[in-house]
């Protein structure tokens, strides 16, 4: 039961789809029990002035809470920022939480204090990237315009 | 098409893929309204708009735990402004909204104003139609009030309610921000902070001077988003509202305001479009007007004249 969408063949050219580019879309959350959100702002508001759109979570948020967002925004990139040590309980469950909603093609990039022998475990697990204390926002930024997926059906 | 049988059935990652594609009027969005459209015109359409700080997105979280306790499935829109300079945005409504992370009758849905050309108003229509065609019976428009977009928001629902804080100047200010006509329930939020009160008063007051020729007389509530004490009254307020609308015939008047402005709006953007693409056929009357041979007014009605010819 479709609606007759076209009128007149030779106006609907008038509005044709829109070749429009898309920002990025990021979410940054604080997965866990650490209260230290400064530097999870700070790269938010970086994202933001790099033209990207940033959905912000805020802190406590649990897996599914991440993945949910994550799942209903449609975002490109997922930035979880640790400063707890709890890095290696949770990014098991989040990268799960995000399978099993079918969120199979999203960037994650780590952030936080996470110790360098354990940057091994989290790629394993499927995060692409951690950016330990003193990589520089730029970094992220490039890494991010860099790596992140592209749809081929979604102008970017 | 499979997103659409997808959303259809309720599958939220098909919904989310369908909305990115409406958000950015890609082929597979037009094409999804246009499958869907004749499904939509069943949900309860709520605008919640105020000023930054007011409480909106506590609120709205607060109305999702409510509306869900009755059964209703309810969809957001949370619209926050982009940064002109970078085009970037920090869409920070769902902090308040993440309660109900794992109920299938919740989706919420982050929307960067972007400065579009034609405005936001395209994109918010299409994400409405999407999730009145799924099935949420109730979708809540979150804006920030201030100025032209509560405005927009107006115009494509069908009860816009306004949302006030204590102690953030008097109800002079709400007289100032025009919505007062706009506005059919007025809340005013954080009654934890005292003060609530006199400001529900003095909103009394002005609604109750305010020239209107509807039966419908705008209640005003007091609330506390964050306790959640009021909230089972603003949802029923929205409620009321409704059946006003059902009962006194204005339904059909304002489905058929909100179509006109979403036709229009179309239209706007589709001569907007147009006139960038064609430069060259703008110029020769520009330049007329550059020169002083003929007025702006002139030369504007020449190219309507040669576009309506040319097509």
């Amino acid at each position: 039961m479709s609606t007759s969408d076209t009128g007149s063949e030779a106006a609907a050219g008038w509005l044709a789809p829109s070749e429009r580019s898309r920002p990025i879309r990021v979410l940054i959350a604080k997965p866990g029990l650490d209260g230290h959100d400064r530097g999870a702002k700070v790269l938010a508001r970086a994202l933001r002035d790099a033209g990207f759109e940033v959905i912000y979570t805020g802190l406590f948020q649990s897996p599914e809470m991440i993945a949910t967002a994550a799942l209903q925004e449609d975002v490109d990139v997922v930035g979880l920022s640790i400063l707890s040590g709890a890095h290696l309980s949770l990014f098991p469950r989040i990268m799960e939480a995000l399978r099993e909603r079918g969120v199979d093609d999203v960037l994650v990039i780590a952030g936080g204090t996470i110790p360098d022998e354990d940057v091994p475990e989290l790629k394993r697990l499927g995060v692409a990237e951690v950016f330990g204390p003193g990589s520089s926002l730029r970094s992220i930024v490039e890494y991010i315009r860099r790596h992140a997926p592209v749809r081929d059906d979604i102008a970017q | 098409m499979r997103l659409i049988d997808e959303a259809l059935a309720g599958n939220q990652r098909a919904l989310a893929r369908l909305a990115t594609h409406i958000e950015n009027d890609t082929e597979i969005g037009q094409q999804a309204v246009a499958a869907l459209y004749a499904r939509t015109g069943r949900a309860h359409i709520v605008g919640i708009t105020g000023p930054p700080g007011a409480g909106k997105s506590t609120l709205v979280n607060a109305l999702i735990g409510e509306a869900r306790a009755d059964g209703r499935r309810v969809g957001v829109l949370a619209i926050d402004p982009t940064s002109p300079l970078s085009g970037g945005a920090v869409l920070g409504d769902r902090i308040r909204m993440l309660e109900r992370h794992g109920d299938e009758g919740v989706f919420i849905r982050s929307l960067a104003s972007r400065g579009r050309r034609g405005g936001l108003a395209p994109a918010i229509s299409g994400l409405i139609h999407l999730l009145d065609a799924v099935g949420f019976d109730l979708i809540i428009i979150e804006t920030v009030g201030v100025g032209q977009e509560e405005v927009d928001a107006a115009a494509v629902v069908h009860t816009l309610v306004l949302v006030q804080m204590p102690r953030s100047g008097d109800a002079v200010q709400v007289l100032k921000a025009g919505v007062l006509e706009l506005a059919d329930i007025f809340v005013v939020n954080k009654a934890d902070l005292g003060g609530a009160e006199e400001l529900a008063r003095e909103l009394r007051g002005m609604v109750a001077m305010a020239p209107s020729e509807s039966r419908w007389r705008s209640p005003v509530i007091v609330c506390s988003a964050v306790s959640g004490q009021g909230i089972d009254d603003v949802l029923a307020a929205i409620d009321d509202h409704r059946r006003y609308l059902t009962d006194s015939g204005e339904l059909a008047r304002r489905q058929q305001s909100i179509a006109a402005a979403e036709v229009k709006t179309l239209v706007a953007s589709a001569v907007d479009r147009l006139l960038r693409d064609s430069s060259a056929s703008v110029a020769p009357p520009v330049e007329d007007v550059a020169q002083r041979r003929q007025t702006p007014r002139a030369a504007a009605l020449e190219i309507i004249r040669s576009l309506a010819l040319n097509r």
